[in-house]
């Protein structure tokens, strides 16, 4: 029986390590599925709510060609920003961070695999958005799908790094705070129900959600094309945003 | 660079101004089994953050494997088996999912199935970490420390919570590691734990090392500390014992303390002959390593 622990250790490709630990990440989420599906319940309302009703004053007469790619746009924002911060920072404090830091898994490899995970929970969220919008009479453009899905993959990666700094920053009850406030604050002043005061190309970098949101109006509902500035925009909080989280990340 | 496991040299942690660790030295050799004894409070979890990288030291050297835990954590990680002292899992995970994903980290994992026998889990393994027992917890997070087949193990407090069952059972399994030819660093304040296990124990007391050596050094070091006689009630030790210090425990039982050595037990005996008392029994005590320990510990010497 002697010889089952002779040491032989050594990291599995990382690759398959990561597709692990994406597989692990969707995994948990589809256990709690109750609150993935009652978090579209917020982004349905204000859908049918602005989309439908006069409730609110939105530029132009499509009201669903403002409406429903601001309410994909928000939904980005909940599921990658708001829901990754509060999950991240409660597994930091059950020490699974911890544990995983003493895994051959490293810091890179665990960043990729949530943004991987968040990304993959995204897309079948926003399919079941775009089906209510398509039945309740919008008429996306498909033939722009793919720069749509360009600024959304932009945008799930700033606001899982902003999710996971904070997540690295501050102690768990704070991030759950702050991560709904922000989202509170930005379903109202974030150009989703209502019209987002003009601050032009400004506006497109100072808030990522209004400058998702545009280009998903361009390209879904429009049939145009992404603005420059916007692609530069989401770049550059992608890029700052990951960063800062890769640096910041602690495992403790 | 050295050839050890484990090379620390004057470590020093501090959490603002508390000092938990003050300048700890200590070497684990490969193949062997290192325990760190103490109080909680001791430090020695503190050393063991330094020596897994998360924790960087306020002073001193730190060397696993030839490598710094903090700079070389990525190269270092798939080479460890770290148990952590508490939780660490996702608590909606249940103990084979978690299992398995750590197994497929690793490059040549050990068999999830076997692990999961040898230590009792099979029935937890469609069970969600949260609904494990404290007992059960604790030896989940022992197969994970050890599926990635590990060359240095750290581990720390891996009895706590567990029954005696249990136990028995990671004892058992930690010599098998050490058998194989696994380095393992144990913390523990179970002095049997440690006496059973150890090749080496490090006793700390308040962030520094107490004492270091074998369990049998450490307690041979100490000599023999009492002489047990049995003869009749009522004797009185007269100028010729004056150097000891003789207690009647019980009536007719003696219980004799102080330096003792062939020559002063022959003293002592012939004490006894001489008094005319009838000795029917002669008994010599060693300390033990529990002795050891609370006179280290306690900053005393301790009888029992």
């Amino acid at each position: 029986m002697s010889g089952v622990f002779a040491p032989a250790p050594g990291r599995a490709p990382m690759r398959s390590v990561v597709a692990s630990q994406i597989r692990m990440e969707l995994t948990l989420t589809a256990r709690r599925g109750e609150a993935v599906v009652l978090a579209l319940f917020v982004p349905l309302l204000v859908m049918l709510g602005a989309g439908l009703t006069e409730a609110t004053n939105v530029p132009g007469d499509d009201r669903l060609a403002f409406v429903v790619p601001g309410v994909l746009a928000l939904t980005v924002m909940s599921t990658a920003f708001t829901g990754q911060a509060i999950t991240t920072g409660y597994e930091r404090s059950y020490g699974v961070l911890k544990r995983l830091g003493a895994s051959p898994l490293n810091r890179s490899g665990l960043l990729f695999a949530k943004i991987a995970a968040v990304l993959g929970l995204i897309v079948v969220q926003l399919i079941v958005l775009a089906a209510v919008g398509v039945a309740v009479g919008w008429r996306p453009h498909l033939e722009m799908l793919l720069p749509a899905l360009g600024v959304t993959v932009l945008a799930t990666a700033a606001y899982s790094g902003l999710a996971l700094l904070m997540a690295s920053l501050l102690r768990p009850e704070a991030t759950t705070g702050a991560a709904t406030l922000i989202y509170v604050v930005m379903l109202a002043a974030g150009g989703i129900m209502f019209a987002a005061p003009d601050l032009g190309t400004a506006g497109w970098f100072l808030l990522p959600l209004a400058a998702h949101a545009e280009a998903l109006r361009e390209t879904l509902s429009h049939g145009g094309s992404v603005p420059g500035a916007i692609w530069l925009s989401l770049a550059t909080w992608a890029v700052v945003l990951v960063t800062a989280a890769a640096r910041k990340f602690r495992w403790e | 660079m050295t050839d050890e496991a484990v090379e620390l040299r004057d470590i020093v942690v501090r959490y603002g101004d508390t000092t938990a660790v003050g300048g700890v030295s200590l070497t684990a050799g490969r193949g062997r089994v290192l325990s760190l004894l103490g109080h909680n409070g001791a430090g020695k979890t503190s050393l063991l953050q330094v020596c897994e990288g998360f924790r960087r030291p306020d002073g001193g050297i730190a060397r696993v494997l030839g490598l710094d835990p903090m700079a070389d954590h990525d190269a270092l990680m798939p080479r460890l088996g770290i148990m952590l002292q508490s939780g660490g899992v996702y608590p909606w995970a249940t103990a084979g999912e978690i299992l398995r994903l750590f197994a497929s980290f690793a490059a040549t994992p050990l068999d999830v199935d076997m692990l999961l026998d040898r230590l009792g889990l099979r029935k937890f393994e469609r069970t969600r970490w949260r609904r494990l027992s404290g007992g059960e917890q604790q030896r989940l997070s022992l197969a994970v420390a050890l599926v990635g087949r590990p060359e240095l193990v750290f581990l720390d407090e891996p009895t706590a919570g567990m029954d005696t069952e249990a136990r028995h059972t990671t004892w058992r399994l930690i010599e098998e590691l050490r058998a194989d030819g696994v380095t393992v660093l144990l913390t523990t304040h179970l002095l049997d734990e440690a006496e059973r296990l150890a090749d080496e124990v490090v006793i700390m007391r308040s962030g520094a090392v107490a004492a270091t050596g074998s369990p049998a050094e450490l307690t041979a070091a100490a000599g023999i500390d009492l002489l047990e006689v049995r003869a009749e009630p009522g004797l009185v030790p007269d100028g010729r014992l004056a150097d000891f210090k003789v207690v009647e425990t019980t009536p007719g039982e003696y219980a004799i303390t102080g330096s003792l050595d062939a020559a002063t037990i022959s003293d002592v005996l012939g004490w006894f002959a001489g008094a005319g008392a009838q000795v029917t029994a002669v008994n010599t005590r060693r300390r033990t390593l529990e002795d050891v320990y609370l006179a280290l510990t306690s900053g005393e010497k301790v009888y029992r």
